[in-house]
């Protein structure tokens, strides 16, 4: 628990001196812009990259004579140094808080930090101080205002205004400050010095809590660190039921930067390497690109199994000059295999760098958004073309097994006809095809269930055509790493989960029934 | 200029700008910062016929608010026209060297 600390606005005591000489005053204000440049680079020199790149744009900001021409000129028709400085920022602020677009609307906040950094100059005025480990509560928090306080633990920010695309909205999620934004104007007039705390989950700011919501703040504390606990127990443990039964933990993985920091010991293997990670540069990645990165998580799997799928953009990933743009609904559009059936030249690229790979270690390839046997036969028919191509140039290189992704009914409903080597059930997917509700409307969160019977049935179906037809069959959503979920799977007759590497060691107390009061 | 030996280039160029995010605070900056290494007068337009403003004003260049899937030309005016419109061209193409996350 905090206390409050309500942070008034800025340089609102404009003095009330007349002008004095024109050149005096633009001396003045000249004088105040280079104070903030130094302050503002003094800062910068202490700070992490991403808080640099930000006051770099401030400081540019302030060093171009196009930001302070305005306020020259109404100083040398008479005004004060302070009012035309403001007059001038409070332009350009308006100007960005009019603009259509949120990341220019939030940069208002840059200006207004450079506004008031060279106000307080100018007044010779001290800025308010705030002490450390408050929850803060201001109308909006400059950057460059973040940077000098100290954010121990229990600190918080609460905004009465503010946008999660701001950039002190970035340094607080990188810095693990708790923020709630845009709580209206009305949280400026709760009295600094109560206790406070902020509900992350509701987004809102608790005044004064009673005992009961403090009492339940920190049994949820006390819960988060006993899970923390026991997670550490079990992560290096294999993963086994009560029974003794075991169960394969797999980890779902981005790409080989996130891996170097990972101990391939909480693992039995990858059960997802999300290939997109590959896509995101100017130009399309070329074989010899992929390959190496391929080449970089085998080598960090040893021996484990390793599943990369090829490329799944399209629907909320669009891969620029790869995926079709403006088309109605993306998620039932040319997404996955779709797409890579349509782009042939780029999909064999990519089987070419993962036949390559394959004789580094244990690789294997599933095909994404499979919702027709045809989609399955096209994909390996472009794999057999690759794998003879190889073997007749003498490349090294194997054939890896070729599994699919169960995510779309049609899949899951009528799984016999998919002749793959193994079967992936990709949740998230699922969910939401067989739920028809989009996973990116927030409001529509509550029909997300993986739990649903609907969705667990399709589960359990695969599950038994896995089991009737000896292939593995695994599930690499977002479901299994949720340790309440867990028990509904493994009910499902799961014993292969893929999960992110941060919820390993919950998984694994799950399975083995530690989790349960 | 003004005694006539000077040799005087014009050059222009135009990109399409696929920065994630487009004309941001960060290549804001690097595009400024870039400009102001040249010489030359150089401007910045979203259409062939302006409005033209100074491509190594970051104030100006930030008020242009230029978005995704806008097109950037440039024109330059001196001695380094050409190598500054090609300079400026490469790093919007390059992507002012930012590789984005997400997936």
């Amino acid at each position: 628990m905090s206390r409050l600390f309500v942070l008034g606005d800025s340089a609102a005591n404009a003095d009330i001196r007349p002008a004095g000489d024109p050149d005096q005053e633009a001396a003045s204000l000249r004088r105040a812009v280079g104070e903030a440049i130094r302050q503002l680079e003094e800062v910068s020199a202490t700070v992490a990259a991403d808080a640099q790149d930000i006051l770099e744009f401030q400081v540019a900001m302030l060093g171009d004579d196009a930001l302070t021409e305005g306020a020259f000129a109404a100083i040398a028709g008479g005004e004060r140094a302070d009012a035309a400085w403001r007059t001038a920022l409070d332009a350009q602020v308006e100007d960005y808080a009019n603009a259509g677009d949120e990341y220019f609307r939030a940069r208002a906040a840059d200006l207004e930090d450079l506004r008031d950094r060279v106000s307080d100059i100018l007044s010779g005025g001290q800025q308010q101080s705030v002490p450390a480990g408050t929850v803060l509560v201001a109308r909006d928090l400059p950057p460059s205002r973040f940077l000098g306080i100290d954010w121990q633990a229990g600190s918080a920010i609460a905004l009465a205004g503010g946008s999660p695309t701001s950039h002190v909205a970035l340094l607080a999620r990188a810095r693990g400050v708790p923020m709630v934004v845009g709580l209206g104007a009305d949280v400026m007039r709760v009295p600094s010095g109560q206790e406070a705390m902020i509900d992350g989950e509701r987004g809102t700011l608790v005044v004064a809590p009673d005992e009961a919501t403090r009492a339940a703040a920190r049994s949820r504390a006390t819960e988060i660190d006993q899970r923390r606990a026991i997670a550490a127990k079990f992560q290096n443990a294999p993963a086994t039921l009560p029974s003794g039964e075991a169960v394969a933990i797999m980890i779902n993985t981005a790409g080989p930067d996130e891996l170097s920091l990972l101990d391939p010991a909480i693992c039995d293997g990858i059960g997802l390497v999300r290939s997109e990670f590959l896509f995101h540069g100017a130009t399309l990645p070329d074989e010899e690109t992929q390959y190496q990165a391929y080449c970089r998580i085998l080598d960090w799997a040893g021996r484990r199994p390793v599943t990369i799928r090829t490329l799944d953009a399209g629907g909320d990933k669009p891969v620029r000059g790869l995926t079709i743009d403006d088309e109605v609904n993306p998620f039932l559009g040319t997404r996955g295999i779709r797409l890579s059936l349509l782009k042939p030249e780029v999909f064999r690229v990519q089987l070419r760098a993962l036949c390559r790979a394959a004789v580094r270690g244990n690789l294997k390839i599933m095909l994404p958004m499979v919702a027709t046997p045809r989609d399955l036969a096209h994909g390996r028919a472009h794999l057999g073309a690759v794998v003879s191509d190889l073997a007749a140039r003498k490349v090294p290189s194997a054939a890896p097994q070729l599994g699919i992704m169960v995510e779309v009914p049609a899949a899951a409903i009528a799984i016999d006809r998919f002749d793959a080597d193994f079967y992936s059930i990709g949740s998230n997917d699922l969910t939401q095809y067989v739920m028809a509700a989009a996973r990116d409307i927030a409001s529509l969160a509550d029909y997300a269930d993986a739990a649903d019977p609907a969705v667990l049935s399709l589960i359990a179906r695969t599950v038994e055509h896995g089991k009737r037809t000896g292939r593995e069959v695994s599930l690499c959503g977002d479901a299994a790493s949720e340790p309440a979920i867990v028990p509904h799977l493994l009910r499902a007759g799961l014993r292969s989960l893929s999960v992110s590497a941060s919820a390993v060691g919950l998984v694994k107390a799950a399975i083995a029934g530690a989790l349960d009061r | 200029m003004n005694n006539g030996t000077v040799t005087e280039t014009a050059a222009t160029g135009a990109i399409l700008i696929e920065h994630e995010v487009g004309l941001h605070a960060r290549p804001s900056v690097k595009l400024t910062k870039l400009a102001k290494t040249f010489i030359s007068k150089i401007e910045l337009g979203l259409s062939e016929d302006g409005p033209w403003i100074d491509a190594k004003s970051i104030v100006k260049v930030m008020a242009f608010k230029a978005a995704k899937g806008s097109t950037l030309h440039f024109r330059a005016d001196g001695g380094d026209a050409t190598q500054a419109v090609a300079a400026l061209v490469d790093l919007v193409r390059r992507d002012f060297d930012e590789s984005h996350g997400g997936g």
